[in-house]
C-alpha cells in the first residue's frame, strides 16, 4: 500500500503486563497477525505497576495515545493487582477528561496470553481511534515536540 | 512634564506598542493583575499592584540558557538565545522600580549576567505612582517614595489625566516618539496626587516601621532564640520567594528532551529543602535554618555587602500571600530589639 | 468564644493535663492570623486569637507536634477534625499526644473576597452577628458574612466533629452540601471549554508548592517533585505540560485520602480553584465506588487501596458526561 508522506502516524505506548498481555502480544506475533508498527510495547510486571506518572510521561515524550493491557480481572498473576490498576486508571482517565484531554487517547484493555487475536484487534482499533484524533497537542511538552 | 487624558490612554498604549512590545498590568480570571502584553482590548488594571512582581520581565521564572546535542562521542553546544526585542513595561510601582536597583547589584556586578543585562538594556520602564496604597505597604521604611517612582519615565494618574515625566535618555526617546499624543504641562501638575498619597501613607499601620535595627555589622541576630518560635508556622513553600520583587536565587537544570539536553535556569527558593543541593547534601538541614536564611539575607547579609541597601522594598506581597501570614514585617518587629 | 477557649486552655495547662496548646496567633493586622504553639497562660492571653480569620487547618502541624512528644491541646474546627482523623488513620499522628477540643464553626471569612470587593488600606475588621464592618483609611465598608465567607465554607460539607475529647459550642450535622455544583458544571462543558478553563487557571501557577505543603494529606517525607532521583522533580513549570502534570499528580496522590478541607485553594496565591481537582476525584469515587468521606472513620479502607470484583472498567469514562 503506498504511503502518503504527510499521513499522520500516531505514536502509541502500550504498557503490557508480563504474564498475560505481553504473552498475548507474543502470540499475535507468532501467529503473524497484523497490527501497526507504531505501537511501542513496554513490559511491566503487572498492570498495577503503571504509575499515573508513567502515562503522563509517555504523553510528554511524544506519545499520541497510551494503552494499558493487563490480565482479565480475576486472573491477575498477583491475584489482585489489576483490580487496583482498574480503579486508578479509571480515576486518572476521568481526570484527564475533566481537564479537556481527548478521551480516545487513553485506554485499558484486558488481554490474556491466549488472546493474540484480541491483542491485534485492540491495537488496530486503538491506532485508528488515535489517528482520527490526530497529534497530541493538549498534553505535550513543546521542548520534546519540536526538536 | 507631559499629560494625556485618561480617555485616550488606549491610544497611548497603541502608539507605544506600534513601536515596541508593551506590557501593562491587566486583570486575569482571578481578579489579580499580571504584566500582560498589550493588544487591542487589554485594559489597564485598577489594582494597586500586580500579583507577581515586575522582575519576571528581566529575570524570567524559567529561562533557556543553552542546549546540547550529542552524536556518538561528539557534543554540540547550541546557543539558544534569540535576538531580544526592545520592550516597554508600563505601570511599575515605586517598590518594584526600586527592586531593579537591587537586582542590578546582583546581576550586573562582575561577573555580569548577560541574560539579565540583555533584558535590562532592551527594556524601558514606565513607572506609575500609587494612588491607593494598602495596609500591607511599607516601601517608605526603605526610603522609597510611592508618590515619586523612579524608572525611565515616571507617571502619575489623577481622575482625568496621566502625567508623564522622562528621567533618562531611554525615557526621553520614548516620550519624543509619543509627542503627538502628549500635551506639555506644568512641572507641578502632579503635585496634588503626590500630596494625597503621602498623606495616606502616613495613616497606614506600617508607616513607622524602620529597619534601622538591622545594620550591616549585626550578626548577633543570627543567634537569636526567637527564630525558634518564628519559623514554626512556616510550611516551607516558596510563595514569599516567588512573589518577591527582589529574590534572585535560581537553580540551573538540565532537561532531557530525548533528542538532546535543554539547559535552563529557574527561580529557586531558600525555603525549599533541596535549595543549594550539592553532592555532599545541603548546608541548611532544617526549616529553621532555611527560614532564617531568607530574612538574614534580606536584612543583614545583603546590606552588609551592598552599602547598606536592604534586600526588601516593602511591596507587601509576602504579607498578602503567605499561607500562614508569617512575613518579613513580623520578623523585623520581633527581632528588631535583638539586633542592637 | 476566644475567652472561653483561653480560660479552658489555661485550666488544662495549670492542672497538667496538657503541656502546650496549638491555636492561632494574632497578626500584624486583623486578618493575618498565624498558627502557633502557646506554652503558658501569659502567652495565651496576649497572643491567642479565635475569630473569622482562623481558617488555617492546624492538623498538619500536629504531625510535627506528635514527633516532639508530650500532650498538646488542639482546637479543631469540624473540617479540621476530618483531617486529624485521616492523619490518625495513616499513623501520622498519635491520638494519645492530643487533647482535642472541638470548636463550633459557622464559616470563616476570606480576606481575598473582602479585597476583591474593593476594600483596601484596612485598619480593622469587626463582626457582629451576620455583619462584618471593615474600616479602612479610605472609609468604612459593610458586608454581610455571606459576602465575604470563604468559598469552602459556603459549601461546607459538615459541621459535625468526628473526633474530640470535649466540645465547645454546638456539634453540628453532616450537611447536604452543594460542593459538587462547579464540578458538575465543568463536566457538562465541552472538552474544548474544559481545556480552555483549566489552561486559564493552571497557567497562573507559580509552583510555590503551597498547596502541597499545606495539605494535611500530603505528608510524604520526601515528595516525588522534590526528589531529583525520581525523574519527575521540577522546581518550576518549564512547559505547560509540567503545570498540568504537577496538578494532576498532586490531586491524584491525595485521591481517596483528601477530606476536602479546602486548604489548597485557600493558600493558592494565584487563586487557582485547586479544590475542583480534588472534588472531581471525590465525586468520581462516590459515584463509582460508593459514597466515601475520607476522615469520617479511622478504620476504613480507602477507595484506592480497595476494590470490588465488579468495579467499572476505565472505559466507563467514555460513556459518561460530555465528551
Amino acid at each position: 500500500m503506498p504511503m502518503n508522506e504527510n499521513e499522520f502516524k500516531p505514536k502509541i505506548v502500550a504498557f503490557c503486563c508480563n504474564w498475560c498481555s505481553y504473552a498475548g502480544a507474543d502470540l499475535a506475533g507468532t501467529n503473524r497477525l497484523q497490527y501497526p508498527a507504531d505501537i511501542k510495547i513496554i513490559r511491566v510486571p503487572c498492570s498495577c505497576r503503571v504509575n499515573p506518572l508513567f502515562v503522563l510521561r509517555a504523553f510528554q515524550r511524544g506519545a499520541d495515545g497510551v494503552i494499558i493491557c493487563g490480565c482479565h480481572p480475576g486472573d491477575c498473576h498477583y491475584t489482585t493487582g489489576n483490580y487496583y490498576a482498574r480503579r486508578r486508571m479509571t480515576l486518572l482517565f476521568s481526570m484527564l477528561d475533566y481537564l479537556g484531554i481527548e478521551r480516545g487517547r487513553t485506554r485499558v484493555e484486558w488481554v490474556s496470553a491466549a488472546e493474540g487475536n484480541k491483542f491485534a484487534e485492540t491495537m488496530n482499533d486503538f491506532v485508528s481511534t488515535v489517528t482520527k484524533l490526530g497529534e497530541n497537542k493538549r498534553l505535550e511538552d513543546l521542548r520534546c515536540a519540536n526538536k | 512634564m507631559y499629560r494625556i487624558s485618561l480617555d485616550s490612554i488606549d491610544n497611548l498604549f497603541a502608539a507605544i506598542s506600534a513601536v515596541e512590545k508593551l506590557y501593562i498590568p491587566a486583570d486575569r480570571e482571578d481578579g489579580q493583575s499580571y504584566f500582560t502584553e498589550w493588544k487591542e482590548g487589554v485594559k489597564l488594571s485598577d489594582n494597586l499592584n500586580t500579583f507577581r512582581s515586575a522582575k519576571g520581565l528581566f529575570f524570567p521564572q524559567v529561562q533557556d540558557l543553552v542546549s546540547f546535542r550529542t552524536e556518538g562521542k561528539k557534543i554540540e553546544v547550541i546557543d539558544t538565545r534569540k535576538e531580544t526585542e526592545d520592550f516597554v513595561v508600563f505601570g511599575v510601582r515605586a517598590c518594584d522600580a526600586a527592586s531593579f536597583g537591587i537586582l542590578d547589584r546582583v546581576f550586573l556586578s562582575d561577573p555580569v549576567d548577560s541574560y539579565y543585562k540583555t533584558n535590562r538594556d532592551h527594556g524601558t520602564v514606565m513607572t506609575l505612582a500609587c494612588n491607593r496604597p494598602d495596609e500591607t505597604c511599607f516601601c517608605t521604611s526603605f526610603g522609597i517614595d510611592p508618590s515619586d517612582p523612579a524608572g525611565d519615565i515616571s507617571c502619575w494618574k489623577d481622575k482625568e489625566n496621566l502625567y508623564l515625566k522622562s528621567l533618562t535618555e531611554k525615557g526621553e526617546k520614548l516620550v519624543y516618539a509619543l509627542k503627538d499624543l502628549l500635551t506639555e504641562c506644568d512641572e507641578n501638575a502632579a503635585d496634588t496626587v503626590k500630596a494625597e498619597v503621602k498623606a495616606v501613607m502616613n495613616e497606614l499601620p506600617l508607616s513607622n516601621l524602620k529597619p534601622d535595627d538591622f545594620t550591616g555589622e549585626q550578626l548577633s541576630v543570627f543567634n537569636s532564640e526567637k527564630w525558634k518560635e518564628l519559623y514554626r508556622s512556616c510550611i516551607g513553600c516558596g510563595t514569599c520567594t516567588f512573589v518577591c520583587p527582589t529574590c534572585q536565587c535560581y537553580d540551573i537544570k538540565d532537561f532531557n528532551t530525548g533528542k538532546g539536553i535543554e539547559r535552563f535556569r529557574c527561580w529557586d527558593s531558600c525555603m525549599y529543602s533541596d535549595f543549594t543541593m550539592m553532592a555532599s547534601g545541603t548546608p541548611r538541614l532544617t526549616q529553621l535554618e532555611r527560614f532564617r536564611q531568607r530574612f538574614m539575607h534580606k536584612l543583614v547579609y545583603f546590606p552588609m555587602n551592598n552599602d547598606g541597601v536592604y534586600g526588601c522594598v516593602g511591596c507587601g506581597r509576602c504579607l498578602r500571600k503567605c499561607p500562614v501570614s508569617m512575613n518579613i514585617v513580623k520578623v523585623m518587629k520581633s527581632l528588631g530589639g535583638d539586633a542592637k | 468564644m476566644r475567652e472561653q477557649m483561653i480560660s479552658r486552655a489555661c485550666e488544662l495547662l495549670a492542672n497538667g493535663s496538657v503541656d502546650r496548646v496549638i491555636g492561632w496567633e494574632r497578626g500584624e493586622f486583623v486578618y493575618d492570623v498565624t498558627p502557633a504553639v502557646f506554652n503558658d497562660a501569659e502567652d495565651l492571653k496576649s497572643r491567642f486569637v479565635f475569630d473569622l480569620f482562623c481558617g488555617a487547618n492546624l492538623s498538619k502541624y500536629l504531625v510535627s507536634e506528635t514527633a516532639k512528644g508530650g500532650k498538646v491541646l488542639a482546637f479543631l474546627k469540624p473540617c479540621d477534625t476530618y483531617s486529624f482523623n485521616q492523619l490518625l488513620a495513616e499513623h501520622r499522628v498519635k491520638r494519645e499526644n492530643f487533647y482535642i477540643i472541638g470548636v463550633e464553626c459557622n464559616g470563616m471569612a476570606d480576606i481575598n473576597r473582602i479585597r476583591e470587593a474593593g476594600a483596601s488600606g484596612i485598619k480593622s475588621i469587626s463582626s457582629a452577628g451576620d455583619k462584618v464592618t471593615v474600616s479602612t483609611v479610605y472609609g468604612d465598608r459593610e458586608f454581610t458574612l455571606s459576602d465575604v465567607i470563604a468559598e469552602r465554607c459556603s459549601s461546607c460539607k459538615s459541621r459535625h466533629h468526628v473526633v474530640y475529647d470535649e466540645l465547645m459550642g454546638k456539634d453540628g450535622e453532616v450537611l447536604d452540601s452543594n460542593r459538587f455544583d462547579m464540578v458538575e458544571k465543568l463536566e457538562k462543558m465541552t472538552p474544548d471549554e474544559r481545556f480552555e478553563f483549566w489552561r486559564g487557571e493552571l497557567s497562573r501557577c507559580i509552583r510555590c508548592n503551597a498547596c502541597r505543603n499545606v495539605c494535611p494529606a500530603c505528608t510524604c517525607e520526601k515528595c516525588i517533585f522534590d526528589n531529583a532521583s525520581s525523574g519527575f522533580e521540577n522546581k518550576a513549570a518549564a512547559d505547560t505540560f509540567e503545570e498540568n502534570m504537577f496538578h494532576i499528580i498532586r490531586a491524584f496522590h491525595v485521591a481517596g485520602r483528601c477530606t476536602d478541607c479546602g486548604e489548597c485553594s485557600r493558600v493558592c496565591p494565584a487563586h487557582i480553584p485547586l479544590h475542583l481537582l480534588n472534588r472531581k476525584f471525590i465525586k468520581d469515587i462516590n459515584e463509582l465506588y460508593g459514597d466515601y468521606q475520607a476522615g469520617a472513620e479511622v478504620n476504613e479502607r480507602g477507595p484506592l487501596v480497595n476494590f470490588t470484583q465488579d468495579d467499572a472498567n476505565p472505559s466507563i469514562v467514555n460513556e459518561r458526561g460530555n465528551g
